[in-house]
């Protein structure tokens, strides 16, 4: 699965305000909402339940990087969205650190292979330390865009 | 004492595979042992203490891996692993539940 399936070009942060957890998740969900991935509606119920996803063990996985995420009715294909914190937000971070790099993914409850594969994609990209560092640095939404489109055309992955 | 090496095979049987949050428990039990260890998918080899290296195999529900650990406490580790492999159903029937707050939803698949 490439980044370009889930990540919409309009739903890209580089500049991310929240400074804790849940308002974080309540901004990312937001940037959906205003990119017509989610609807408004829907909103406090995906945040709720990705809050509730969020108890069970922060999705903090290290490196400074969290995968929030979610299944959630309200959508029918896998949505998400990628955002940068340059201050860092506390996830409760499996490693302790701050995370400053974050993909949010909401998937219809049914489709769990679809779910699986982004997170794949996800993590294997960020594997290479590159394409992680780059990431961080970007500054502009273009720039983490045509950072997504280079790895979906497999320049990062050794 | 020699360093001692022990492998397992094991098969994903959960209907959500690898994810996030099984992954996290395979790397937090695997960096509890003084051994190092690896899983191995294919042909592809990831250091089982980190979780987005476990994600990055992308095993879903059927996948074939082999948990290989080296180091004094080898046979344990394999062992308590592929304990915790066999437990991923569970761990998602608890994520099930934990997601979906309308039962009527989201049934749980059938164990089995």
């Amino acid at each position: 699965m490439k980044f370009c399936d889930f990540i919409d070009a309009d739903a890209i942060s580089p500049e991310l305000a929240a400074v804790d957890k849940e308002s974080l998740i309540e901004e990312m969900v937001g940037v959906l909402v205003a990119s017509g991935s989610v609807k408004a509606d829907d909103k406090e119920s995906i945040v709720r339940a990705i809050m509730n996803r969020e108890e069970l063990g922060s999705t903090g996985i290290g490196r400074g990087l969290a995968v929030p995420h979610t299944k959630h009715p309200s959508v029918d294909r896998l949505v998400g969205t990628v955002g940068i914190s340059e201050e860092g937000v506390d996830f409760q971070s499996l490693d302790g650190e701050k995370v400053h790099l974050f993909f949010l993914l909401i998937s219809p409850p049914d489709r769990p292979g679809d779910h699986l594969r982004a997170l794949e994609s996800v993590s294997r990209q960020l594997r290479d330390g590159t394409f992680c560092r780059f990431l961080k640095q970007s500054k502009t939404a273009k720039a983490i865009h045509q950072l997504l489109e280079e790895a979906d055309n497999n320049q990062f992955v050794s | 004492m020699p360093a001692a090496k022990a492998s397992r095979n094991v098969v994903i049987a959960n209907t959500q595979g690898m994810h996030l949050r099984p992954a996290g428990a395979f790397a937090k039990l695997a960096s509890q042992f003084k051994s190092h260890v690896e899983l191995i998918c294919n042909l592809d080899r990831v250091d089982a203490s980190s979780p987005m290296m476990l994600m990055s195999l992308g095993a879903a529900q059927g996948t074939k891996l082999t948990i290989e650990a080296i180091g004094e406490d080898a046979a344990e580790a394999v062992d308590a692993l592929a304990e915790l492999v066999d437990s991923f159903t569970a761990m998602d029937a608890e994520l099930s539940l934990a997601e979906e707050p309308s039962p009527d939803e989201g049934a749980l698949p059938p164990a089995d």
